[in-house]
């Protein structure tokens, strides 16, 4: 009778092995995992709320010299269409000859609709004055096409022009460290410390990459919109920022959001 | 269950004992208390509100991520299933600032409060009932900060 | 006047929970701005929480409070249609109230 002892005991051993080496599995996938129910648990309130509702009061109100609201304003799907409209930004605007991103088109319904300056705004700093505005109105239009997939046109020449322009800018090199955006968002599986890079030359993903901008940053408690997070990452670059709503910050825009064709808009996101 | 007027009875008694012994801040138990939110541990801050030493429960719970990647925002929570609690606290115990938050616990409300403490390293939390019958309870989780979420 | 909060009250049986969020800095006072200046403490000091004008809830906080804080707690017996206030009063005096119907 020792052969079913035997066995017994040969299996409680694999059972012992397989648990330990779960054990040590499950230490060593503990930090991401860790990261992960972190970030899990801070989903429900994200602070960027704050600045949708900030936004749509922004978007209703009767502002500016003119006195009048922005309901008027086309944001590429008709006048006063805004759900939908951001997963379709970059795109080609008849009224100003040119491919606009969701910004700089805020910025010019607030000059034309409301008679504000758009020269100053784009020359205010993030964080003040009319930017903040901006902001708050681009988050809640972002907002507006939650979950929904970019699909921006490249139907009209400049809108392809622009795309080929955001290529060649995304793998510009310069500055005192050689940089350029491919540096660190052009090959899968790259992280710096914690963060991961997507790899923006192609679709990295529903919520990921351009598809996670505007996003509340926990860090500095700030509403970054993707004009701000384009300007950071020239910052990052040590390169000059090439300015507020500029044909370059536009068509690195229309690059990334090309790319990322399908991917599902979680905007606005939370972000370290 | 208590009566409403059963337990307002109940904490008139307390607060009377309190105030007789010196302990009860001038105002309304809702005023917030400069000695508590100066305090630099638990002990500190649950006697400056009244309390007497805190004891380790497994009826008290604290909540909270592992590891939290950014220490500028840690979602944490203060819970107890026991009868009696008055108030529920949350300390972050290497932050310059330990006491975080007093909640006064109602019968219409569940004694659980969530909210996010600022961390500026990795560190305890506790979560303390205090509780009517003058018990102070506490429960510790360890959280880790990847980046300190004091600012600068 | 600051910004406004966004409060969420959902009803599940008899007890509503209820999520706010608020606009604060919530300024420590251990930070120094580029000039080596201290930052001076700026944080709310007293939440409290009305059911139907009913006070259910009273909070302390202290600068630990992380910003733009986020609140959460259940109130029992409160159904659809019923309201939540929430009021804070900072240390500098500033207040805010908001009100919230219950889905």
């Amino acid at each position: 009778m020792h052969r079913p002892l035997l066995i017994a005991a040969a299996l409680a051993l694999t059972g012992a092995a397989l648990t330990f080496a779960g054990t040590a599995l499950a230490q060593t996938k503990s930090a991401a995992d860790g990261i992960a129910e972190y970030r899990r648990m801070l989903e429900d309130g994200n602070p960027a709320e704050l600045f949708e509702a900030k936004g749509e009061d922004l978007w209703k109100q009767k502002r500016g010299p003119k006195n009048a609201t922005l309901q008027a304003c086309d944001l590429g799907k008709g006048p006063g269409v805004v759900k939908g409209a951001f997963v379709e930004l970059p795109r080609y605007f008849a009224d100003t000859q040119k491919v606009q991103d969701l910004e700089s088109r805020l910025v010019s319904c607030m000059a034309t609709l409301q008679g504000f300056n758009a020269a100053e705004i784009a020359a205010t700093p993030f964080g003040r004055g009319e930017q903040n505005n901006v902001t708050a109105l681009a988050t809640w239009v972002a907002g507006e096409s939650r979950g929904q997939r970019f699909n921006l046109p490249q139907g009209h020449e400049q809108e392809r022009k622009s795309y080929e322009i955001g290529k060649r800018v995304f793998f510009f090199r310069g500055g005192p460290m050689d940089f350029s955006c491919a540096s660190c968002h052009s090959v899968d599986g790259q992280r710096i410390r914690l963060q991961d890079l997507p790899n923006l030359t192609k679709n990295p993903g529903d919520g990921v990459g351009f598809a996670a901008w505007p996003a509340y940053r926990v860090s500095n408690g700030q509403m970054w919109s993707m004009q701000l997070r384009l300007n950071d990452c020239f910052r990052q670059q040590r390169l000059p920022y090439p300015g507020f709503g500029s044909d370059v910050t536009v068509s690195l825009s229309t690059y990334m959001g090309v790319n990322a064709k399908g991917a599902q808009s979680i905007a606005p996101g939370l972000k370290r | 269950m208590q009566t409403r007027r059963e337990m307002i009875a109940h904490s008139a008694q307390v607060a009377g004992l309190l105030a007789a012994a010196g302990l009860l801040p001038t105002a309304a138990q809702a005023a917030w208390s400069q000695a508590a939110f100066d305090a630099r541990t638990l002990a500190d801050a649950t006697k400056a509100l009244g309390g007497s030493a805190p004891i380790e429960s497994k009826d008290v719970t604290v909540t909270g991520p592992d590891i939290a990647e950014n220490g500028a925002v840690v979602p944490v929570a203060c819970a107890t299933t026991l009868p009696g609690v008055k108030r529920l606290l949350l300390l972050v115990e290497k932050n310059p600032s330990v006491l975080a938050a007093v909640f006064d616990v109602s019968d219409a409300v569940d004694a659980t409060f969530s909210t996010r403490v600022k961390m500026g390293q990795s560190s305890n939390v506790f979560a303390v009932a205090m509780m009517a019958d003058g018990k102070v309870l506490y429960a510790a989780k360890e959280i880790k900060v990847t980046l300190g979420g004091c600012g600068g | 006047m600051a910004d406004p909060m966004r409060i969420r009250a959902q009803a599940a049986g008899d007890k509503t929970t209820v999520r706010v969020l608020m606009n604060h800095e919530m300024e420590t006072g251990q930070r120094k701005d580029t000039a080596g200046k201290t930052i001076p403490a700026w944080f709310i000091q007293e939440v409290t929480a009305l059911h139907n004008g009913k006070t259910v809830l009273t909070a302390q906080w202290g600068p630990s409070v992380a910003k733009n804080p986020f609140l959460q707690f259940a109130v029992k017996g409160a159904k659809a249609g019923d309201k939540i206030t929430i009021n804070w009063l900072d240390n500098r005096g500033d207040k805010r109230s908001d009100e919230a119907t219950v889905t």
